[in-house]
């Protein structure tokens, strides 16, 4: 579990990689001609991006003629939910004590 | 250019509260009454005030940043560590809001970046501590 979490943050803390990834989940698939026009660097750039994305399981590729279209897969984000649940979970338990807190004091 | 909005993630806890805001607003900024519900603490409600809140695993480095009695308190939640990747600087806010049957009571903690490792400032066994440490107060209240 460990691994597969460094692995995800890692992939994920660079910038660029994370918008393209981002623009892959709200746009769905695409080359990486249509990746490169709006990344704001090469295409050699793009495409080492996505080879570290796919490595990570974040994007599948799929081959036609000449082209490579790329997806992301979103399922492969779900060991990164497990913090941020983990954390509102701190919370949640805690308001809990607070409102026996609240039932216990004076008004 | 990195857009700081962009690059931390929030966790938001909110939940409908059966007593008055000034109530809630005591067990938010009085220590004695923090220590009962969330960690030990030399907090003062007062802009700029350095304080920490201790648990059995270490503790965060906390400075008030917003005091408006009865409506909002904000500060940091700062966990120092040397490697990067489990330091944490959060900055969380509670919101009061007046309803009909008491308060709305709103908790957002900001800051986390994508490649934090951790939610929390502490182990992961201080995790399972806080969590005992829960049922068994839970258990004595009932």
């Amino acid at each position: 579990m460990p691994d597969s979490h460094d692995i995800l943050f890692r992939t994920l803390a660079d910038p660029t990689r994370r918008a393209i990834f981002e623009r892959l989940c709200r746009e769905g698939e695409q080359t990486v001609g249509a990746l490169t026009a709006r990344a704001g660097v090469s295409q050699p750039a793009v495409s080492k991006h996505l080879g570290v994305l796919k490595q990570a399981g974040l994007v599948r590729d799929r081959h036609e003629g000449r082209q490579t279209h790329y997806s992301a897969q979103i399922g492969a984000l779900a060991p990164l939910i497990d913090w941020t649940s983990q954390m509102a979970g701190f919370w949640e338990n805690r308001f809990d004590k607070l409102e026996d807190l609240l039932k216990r004091m004076d008004q | 250019m990195t857009d700081t909005s962009t690059e931390t993630r929030t966790v938001v806890v909110e939940r409908e509260i059966p007593h008055p805001p000034e109530k809630i607003w005591r067990a938010l900024t009085q220590p004695h009454l923090i220590e009962e519900w969330l960690m030990k603490t030399d907090f003062a409600p007062a802009l700029g005030h350095r304080f920490n809140l201790r648990g059995d695993w270490g503790g965060v480095d906390c400075e008030v940043l917003a005091v408006e009695p009865h409506k909002t308190l904000s500060y940091t939640w700062n966990y120092a560590h040397d490697d990067p990747a489990y330091a944490l600087k959060s900055v969380v806010t509670f919101t009061l809001t007046p309803t009909p049957g008491g308060t709305h009571l709103r908790m957002e903690q900001q800051g986390f970046r994508p490649d934090q490792r951790q939610a929390y400032g502490g182990a992961s066994g201080g995790w399972r501590q806080h969590f005992d440490k829960l049922e068994q107060v839970l258990a004595r209240i009932e």
